[in-house]
Parts: C-alpha cells; structure tokens; sequence
C-alpha cells in the first residue's frame, strides 16, 4: 500500500476510534490479556498488557493501528515473552469463515491480484497477464456468504448447548469484519484445557473421526437394534434424523445400510460430516495463545467493524459493520465486483475514476481494489 | 487422604505407605531374604515382576478381591512392596515400566468390580473416591452409566490412539460423558501405571539385601531381551511428501503445513540451510522470515525451545494427514518406515 492510502486509512480510522469509544471496550479480565496491534505496512506489535478502557483508547490515539488484537487466554504476566507468560486458562473461540465453507457463490465475488504486474483478473491459479501463480485472493463476500455462515453458527450452537453443556448466554457470536464470525464461549468447563484437547472438542463439533460401531454398524454380524433412533440425543440422534429422513422409513434405510456394508457406512460418515458438523477452522479454536481482533476494532482487510451480532438471524455486516464516515473522496477503482455498503450499491469499476463516501473507498482500499486519486 | 481396610490395601496396595506397613506388621525386608517361612513372599514378588514382563497380570490369591485368611491378605501386600525392592535393585527402568503397567491393569479390575457393586454401596464410593483423590476426576452415577464431565474426561482420553476413545464416539450429553464402569478405569489405565511407577522410581533404593541376590540377577538378564534397535529406511512419509508437492508447484502451504514440514525435517537431522530451500517458491518467500522461523523451530533462537512433529492426529485435525496403508500403528510421522531389528 502506497503513502497516500495509508493517510487515508489512519485518518479515517482514527475518526472512527476518536468518534466510537462506545464501541470498544477492554474484555473481562483485563489485566491478565495480553493485547497487541498492528500499523498499516508494518509488523506487529504484541506482548502488550493493559488495565482499562482508557488505556486501551491511549493506545488507538497514540498508534492509530491498522488492526488490534487481544488474546483469548489469560496469563499471570500478558507482557512477557511466551514461555514467561505463565497460562493460566483461555476462552473456547471459533472462527466460522465464508471461504472455508466451499461455497458455489465465491467464484462470482472473488478476483486475483497479480503480485508481479498488478493485474484484477477472474479467479484463476495465474495471472492472465504475466502467467505469475504469486497471486493474491481477493473476496468481497456476498449475502449467500454470511447466510451460509449463519447456519454453520446455529449448528454450532446446537451442539455447544445440547451437548457440550454451555449456556446460551455465554455463547457470544461477533462479525470478524470481513468473510467470517467469532464465536466466544465464556465460563465454560473448557477453560482450562490445552491444545489437544481442543482439537478433540473440533472434531467432536465437526462430526470427524467418527466410526460405524458409534452409530451401530459393526463390522460381523450387525445388529439392526444398535442403530441409532430418532429421539437419542448428541451425534447419535442428529445422524438418525440426517440419515432415515423419517420415522416411517428408518427400518428400510436399515436393511439398505447393513447390506450396502462396514466400509460403506464408513465412507458415508465421511461424507456427511461437513453436512452435518459444524465448519469451524480448527486451527484457530486449537491455538491457546493466538491473539484475536478486539470487539469493536476495525478490519484493515475492509473496513468494517469486528462487531458484536444482537440478533444474528437479522444481522446484515454491510449496513450494521460499516462505521466509517460518508465524507466524498476521489479514487481510481478496479474492482470488477458490485458490492453494497449501508444500503447502497458500488461498483463495478475497471480502473475508472470515482466519487465515493469514505466508507466505500476504504473497503476497495483495504482489499487493493483502489488507490486515491 | 483415602483410609483403606485390608481388603484394600490387597487390591491397591500402591495406596499403602511401604516401609510404614512393613513397620506395622513388624518385619524387616533382612527377613524376608533370609527367613525360609518367609521367602515365599519374595518368591511371589519375583513371580509378580516377572509375568509383568510377558505382558500378563499377576494371578492374585485373592478370590473376588477378598482373602479367606489374613496371611494370604498380608502376602499379597508383600509381594507387591517386595517386586518394588527387586525393580529398585535391577535398575532397569524398562522393567519398572512394564510392571506398573501390569499392576494398574490389575487394580483397574478391582476398580471396576468395586464400581459396578450394587450391593455394598461403600466399596463403590471407595472406588468413586481412589479415581478422585488420584486422578482429579469427579465421577456420578445416573441411570446405569458413571457421568464425567467432558473437560475431564478429554485430560485422559487425549492419551489414547484409539478411535473408540475419540469424544465424536462417545456418548455426550449436557458437558458430560457417560461411560461404564470398564471405561470408566480404562479411562485412568495409564495415569494409574504412570501413578505406581513414579511412586517406585521415587522410592529410595536400598543397598543388596542378602537372599535378593539371585532374583535380582534374573530380572536384569530378562530386561535385555527389551532392548531393540530400529532402522529407517528414509523414505518420507506422504504427509511430509504432499506438503514438499505443494511448495514446489508454487502454492499456498498452510502455516500448520510449514510448521510440520520443519519440524519434521528437523527431527531427521536435516539442517536449517538444507530445509530453508523447499520454501522458495512458496507465494509469499521472504529468506529472511523463513530462516527466523526455522531457527525458532530448531530453538536455536526465541525461547529455546525444540518443537517436536505434531502427532498423526493432530495432523488429522489440521486437513494435513494423507494416510497410507504403510503408516499403520505410527502415531507420530517421524516413525514412517522406522523397523525393530
């Protein structure tokens, strides 16, 4: 990113941070968090620990960051290096992003930008211009994508509550500001544990690792009473629903299973495990030290806001995320892909000249889609 | 602090402070190796560590976890306290290894008939309160299932290979885990062998005792035959070689991807200056992140610390695993073609 769209982003952020303190507060425990930011066109900054709202304010005036991240665990000294930390415990944090979800809709929102020559071209694994394959990916994520992701939430939920014992209220779902959600699972059993049994908990969420003898299939000799009735609960009765269908045709559905045999069950585990688990990325929800995006930031990838979602079902990013000013700027825009922002249509533009409010101008910007004019 | 009847002390006789209860009964461990009347508890105590090293459970001499007499009680107690003397005096931690492994599969069947007993309700509540007190685990009863809440049971689970273990293939309900009372100890299987055999190796070693001498020299010759030797063949396991495939076509490796391709080349003694190559033509190379990394990797820099190859699961879980037939029974990557002599 060039100097002059680096001044537009720190002044238009730093409005926003200076305008919406309301907006962004320090989390629970403050004190033993460790926090950490970055400035645009730089390396980051983190192993930062703070007490209080206002001292989390000093930080956005005194930086104007980029993007600004806290940590889900929680330490006995948040400012030292890793192994000095001293972990005491962290928060269960999921990440449900579009782009992992494999979505039919992506190849219509998405484009490359060509590290060597700079060319915006359809989604390709080259550049149509040079032939390069060091090709950026560039995504302006549609409505298909955040319903898509709504509904890997409520699967999620589901099974949080249902099955993992945690209360509704301590499920917390966020915006993460560009394709995705954060779901934060507070006071819960898990706090405490590490790594490995994280990425059990995963697979447990996204139906992984699953054998036929769990759902009755066995191997020799299956018996038709072990299979899994619709009114059991957990994984068992959700897989019963997802495979008979219906009460009335279970008994068949049996007779076909039994027959189509063991490994045949196996495969179609397999294959239903992204229907029916939920798609988080487990990466994220394994790493006990990451740093995450502060509630209430902004997302140097567009823009918008990491926001709180009241009531997810209505929850539209594009005109509840988008917080920064509607003051006009000129830029030149290549961004072959209409998009709306606060009910209003942008775009397309192929490298054209174009009036926007600040708010527009900042997500082309944010997404190497436009330069200032 | 658990107060155990003499039943109790048969069953679990790692709960019982050795030199005290020797104490109590008014021995020596002089006598036992000298004393004919005597011996056979020693006899019996080589016998113990011995069928531990075929993988079997010692025969007790007790029936239904109880004793017709109370010498037999006390005998079984001395064996135990005795095969201790005797792995002390070996030295052979694999020995101590294989024995406590044994002695906790031993317990786990006391543990489990305890637990399944409807009719003497205090033997379940001792069983209920041993898995607590020495393993942290809160355990209830509902219905005909013991209930664990899930956070404690995956601290255990985590340590098995086994499938069947795996949280996806359990029975979950409302953050618990409903188990048998089998699974319930399988569950505790190795903290418990982990439990008896810190306790040995924590023991103080007593100098030669004489009559010890000879079952001494006997088990330190059968603890050779467990030394082995592997060779690897070096070929790479598929994991590792789709990772090497995806660089080299130029694409985007994952950063759990790259952290298991360096540590695993790592673990092969390959250098820094031999691996930082095979990241060239990654989409975003940058020679001086990827040396930082890898130094990081090795501990050469940061906080020091060796990273070791994640295991077979975990790759699992990150989308990185591409199993073949040939990585049966490994747990971990870097034991990909790795032969016992």
């Amino acid at each position: 990113m060039e100097e002059k769209e680096i001044k537009f982003l720190e002044e238009s952020f730093k409005k926003y941070y200076f305008d919406n303190f309301e907006l962004i507060h320090v989390p629970e425990r403050t004190s033993e968090r460790e926090f950490g930011f970055q400035k645009f066109n730089s390396g980051m900054t983190r192993h930062i620990s703070l007490k209080d709202d206002k001292e989390l304010h000093l930080l956005f005036m005194q930086n104007i960051p980029s993007d600004v991240y806290c940590s889900n665990a929680y330490y006995s000294f948040p400012n030292l290096a890793m192994n000095e930390k001293d972990w005491k415990g962290a928060d269960l944090i999921f990440d449900i992003d579009a782009k992992d979800l494999h979505l039919d809709c992506r190849q219509n929102h998405c484009v490359t930008k060509c590290n060597e020559c700079n060319q915006v071209s359809n989604l390709n694994d080259h550049c149509s211009k040079c032939n390069s394959t060091k090709l950026d990916t560039k995504s302006l994520p549609c409505k298909n994508c955040i319903d898509a992701s709504k509904k890997e939430i409520i699967k999620l939920s589901n099974i949080l509550i249902d099955d993992l014992g945690v209360e509704r209220n301590n499920i917390h779902v966020y915006f993460s500001g560009n394709e995705g959600f954060h779901v934060y699972v507070y006071n819960s059993q898990f706090q405490e544990l590490g790594s490995r049994e994280r990425a059990e908990l995963v697979d447990y969420i996204m139906f992984r690792g699953a054998i036929p003898e769990t759902f009755g299939m066995k191997k020799l000799k299956p018996n038709r009473s072990l299979f899994p009735k619709f009114e059991e609960k957990g994984w068992r009765g959700r897989l019963s629903k997802e495979i008979f269908g219906s009460q009335s045709k279970r008994s068949k559905i049996i007779s076909d299973l039994i027959s189509n045999g063991y490994l045949d069950f196996q495969k179609n585990l397999k294959n239903i495990s992204c229907k029916i688990g939920a798609q988080v990325d487990p990466n994220v929800t394994m790493d006990i030290h990451r740093i995450f995006r502060l509630p209430g930031s902004l997302n140097s990838k567009s823009g918008l806001t990491k926001i709180f979602c009241k009531d997810l079902q209505k929850f539209d990013p594009y005109s509840e995320a988008s917080f920064l000013n509607e003051n006009t700027v000129e830029i030149t825009a290549n961004c072959p892909i209409e998009f709306k922002l606060k009910n209003k249509k942008f775009g397309p533009y192929d490298n054209e000249i174009a009036t926007v409010p600040t708010y527009a101008a900042a997500y082309m910007i944010c997404k190497n889609l436009a330069t200032i004019s | 602090m658990i107060t155990l009847g003499k039943d109790e002390i048969a069953k679990y006789p790692f709960l019982a402070d050795a030199g005290q209860y020797l104490k109590d009964k008014g021995f020596t461990l002089e006598q036992f190796g000298t004393d004919p009347d005597l011996k056979i508890s020693l006899e019996k105590a080589f016998n113990r560590v011995q069928v531990s090293t075929e993988g079997k459970i010692y025969k007790s001499d007790l029936i239904g976890g109880e004793a017709s007499k109370d010498y037999v009680l006390e005998r079984e107690v001395f064996s135990f306290l005795l095969a201790i003397v005797l792995l002390k005096l070996t030295k052979m931690t694999t020995l101590i290894k294989r024995f406590a492994l044994a002695e906790a599969r031993r317990a786990e069947k006391y543990l489990e008939k305890d637990l399944a007993n409807i009719t003497d309700g205090s033997k379940k509540e001792l069983a209920i309160k041993i898995i607590d007190d020495l393993f942290s685990i809160q355990i209830k009863k509902q219905d005909d299932y013991f209930i664990i809440p899930i956070s404690n049971y995956l601290k255990h689970s985590v340590n098995f290979y086994e499938r069947e273990w795996k949280l996806i293939n359990r029975h979950v309900g409302n953050g618990f885990v409903f188990l048998t009372p089998h699974e319930t100890v399988r569950l505790i299987r190795k903290e418990l062998s982990n439990y008896i055999s810190s306790k040995i190796i924590n023991a103080k070693t007593p100098s030669m005792i004489s009559g010890f001498e000879e079952p001494v020299d006997k088990l330190i010759s059968l603890s050779k035959k467990f030394v082995t030797y592997t060779v690897t063949t070096g070929e790479y396991p598929p994991c590792i070689k789709h990772a090497i495939e995806v660089l080299e076509k130029g694409e985007n490796l994952p950063h759990s991807g790259r952290f298991m391709l360096g540590t695993f080349l790592l673990a092969r003694n390959q250098s820094i200056e031999q691996i930082a190559p095979l990241f060239k033509n990654a989409p975003d190379y940058n020679e001086r992140v990827t040396l930082y990394q890898l130094n990081h990797l090795s501990g050469t820099s940061g906080s020091g610390t060796k990273y070791s190859c994640p295991s077979c699961e975990k790759l699992k879980t990150q989308n990185l695993c591409f199993a073949i037939p040939e990585c049966d029974n490994i747990i971990n990557p870097i034991q990909f073609g790795k032969k016992r002599k």
